[in-house]
């Protein structure tokens, strides 16, 4: 059985302007022990979906599913006290501008202290101690002095470290990272999906790995999901989806990455829909 | 050989002031750069955050003048600490940022935004910059009717498009683009990267193109420039440099790029299925 499994999961925005559909109709699932990378471009519902999951959209989200279960509790008809119990405890999350996600008053060991203290009821001392242990396992140099650093004294790369190590401090069994790259330098890029790769292998987590980066997939996946507009476009495993893609829209977006060019011109996906768009 | 935009040994300076710890120093953000860009070509600069860039770009385009060394612009020297740039070497170079939600203001129409440097640079009639401007839409892939419209009306790519089409009103030999295309969709991306390529052909246009993305550097550039920390660790043509990268931090920067190679795939998926049936039978 699947660790997380979500059946025809619809998000719906009001707005001004009326209800906008931003997730239609999504199926996920996720085993234990798998990565899936799901990929789409800006307004494919990518975020969304998950953001659906852990609970953080805003009033203005109306969520419906037919079935949304974590290792078969079902998390849509939870009471707030037994969601926190999951969320942010079993599944957790980071995002992708790792400096803007702490809190910039507190120091970065104050915040994952904080993480271990209420979810695993840890004292001050024990937790202190468990912090420097985890600084140390997401490879944070000299962590007995950086626990006492603010966030703005600390590099990108090292605040996305300090993020991982807040996620997997509760020992989750699955992990979601939201585009945990894109802010990043390309070479500190290639260390963080290093270190979450080996974190996910080394404690058994599934991860799933929201992205934009067909190359960043082609590292990490297992599986892939490809949105586009709130709609499931494919789902295949990572090498059948590059060798063989089944929608015109991920050959769209394979042929457009310049790394595939074979003229002088990219392909662009208007080149296989017509300017009318992609229909499912 | 006449070169559009040379510079010979540029370095740039910054002055920290000392704060509540330390007394000022001086930072040198690019330490001696060296290039040379022939009309029509393209010169890509690479490099990650700090690597002194975009200080370079800010030197090209005549916005901030060079600490040391030689900015020839069409084999003239030009040193904007000295003497102000007049209207002719103002249209002859031109930039277009990374981010076109930044970079247009937005409560100009986009006809005003593609008339404004006609008017501040020209002596041209109203009906005429108008005419230019809608020509100019036109010509960058939008349509007359955007004339009237604002900024916000338009997507990420269409606003990368005016931006384009800004930079150009005034026919400039010379191009700095700063990170054009990474703010876009990758479908997005492969539109702008194609109206670029055009465009230069079209008006044989220079560019200097800043960027971190290997994969779109080895599409658009004739030359290759790798920055790291201020210094030029490598230059040369691109077939040179992905051939055979030289600099172990030119190296550094291909081992992170991430590919889509089928071959790569398929021996990571195997050597993941190898690890897994390892630890089960254990």
């Amino acid at each position: 059985m699947a660790l997380l499994n979500i059946r025809n999961l619809t998000v719906r925005f009001a707005t001004s302007t009326g209800s906008f559909t931003a997730v239609d109709g999504i199926d996920v699932s996720v085993d234990a022990r798998e990565v899936l990378a799901i990929v789409g471009e800006s307004g494919s519902g990518k975020s969304v979906s998950m953001l659906a999951v852990m609970g953080l959209l805003p009033d203005t989200a109306t969520v419906t599913a037919d079935e949304m279960t974590f290792d078969g509790h079902n998390l849509l008809q939870m009471t707030a006290q037994e969601r926190r119990r999951v969320i942010g405890r079993e599944i957790t999350m980071i995002f992708q501008e790792p400096i803007a996600s702490l809190n910039p008053s507190f120091t970065v060991g104050f915040q994952i202290e904080e993480v271990l203290r209420l979810n695993l009821g840890l004292s001050h001392h024990a937790a202190r101690a468990r912090a420097i242990e985890l600084f140390k396992a997401v490879g944070i140099p000299e962590p007995d002095a950086k626990i006492r650093a603010y966030p703005h004294q600390m590099s990108g790369g090292q605040c996305q470290r300090v993020m991982i190590a807040m996620a997997i401090a509760t020992n989750p069994r699955l992990l979601i990272a939201d585009e945990p790259t894109t802010a990043l330098d390309v070479t500190i890029q290639a260390q963080i999906l290093d270190l979450l790769m080996d974190l996910q292998e080394k404690h058994g987590m599934a991860l799933i790995l929201i992205t934009h980066d067909m190359g960043v997939v082609a590292e990490t996946a297992d599986r892939v999901i490809v949105q586009y507009k709130g709609h499931k476009m494919e789902e295949a495993d990572v090498l059948s989806l590059f060798e063989a893609p089944k929608s015109p829209y991920t050959r769209a977006l394979l042929s457009a990455l310049p790394e595939n060019a074979t003229g002088d011109r990219l392909p662009t996906v208007s080149d296989f829909f017509g300017a009318e768009g992609v229909s499912k | 050989m006449s070169y559009v935009v040379e510079g010979i040994d540029l370095t740039q300076d910054y002055d920290v002031p000392g704060g509540m710890f330390g007394g000022a120093k001086t930072v040198r953000a690019v330490k001696g750069a060296s290039f040379a860009v022939e009309k029509g070509k393209t010169l890509a600069i690479v490099g990650e955050s700090g690597s002194g860039k975009s200080t370079l770009a800010r030197i090209v385009t005549l916005i901030d003048h060079q600490s040391g060394g030689v900015l020839k612009i069409d084999g003239q020297e030009v040193d904007i600490s000295k003497k102000r740039p007049d209207h002719t070497l103002r249209a002859k170079v031109q930039m277009v940022f990374q981010n076109p939600y930044g970079s247009l203001n937005p409560r100009q129409k986009v006809g005003d935004v593609l008339m404004e440097p006609l008017l501040l640079n020209t002596k041209l009639p109203a009906a005429e910059r108008r005419a230019r401007a809608e020509a100019m839409l036109t010509r960058v892939g939008l349509a007359p009717e955007h004339f009237n419209r604002y900024p916000h009306m338009f997507s990420g790519g269409q606003r990368q498009r005016i931006a384009i089409a800004r930079a150009l009103m005034l026919n400039p030999a010379l191009l700095v683009l700063d990170e054009p295309v990474s703010a876009l969709d990758l479908s997005v991306q492969a539109q702008v990267l194609n109206l670029l390529a055009d465009l230069q052909e079209e008006f044989g246009l220079t560019y200097v193109f800043i960027s971190h993305d290997l994969s779109v550097i080895r599409y658009i550039a004739d030359d290759v420039m790798v920055m790291h920390k201020g210094d030029v660790v490598e230059q040369g043509s691109r077939d040179e440099i992905f051939a055979n990268p030289k600099h172990p931090y030119t190296r550094q920067l291909f081992a992170a790029t991430p590919v889509t190679d089928i071959e790569a795939i398929r021996q990571r998926v195997a050597r993941r299925k190898a690890l897994r049936s390892g630890q089960i039978s254990a």
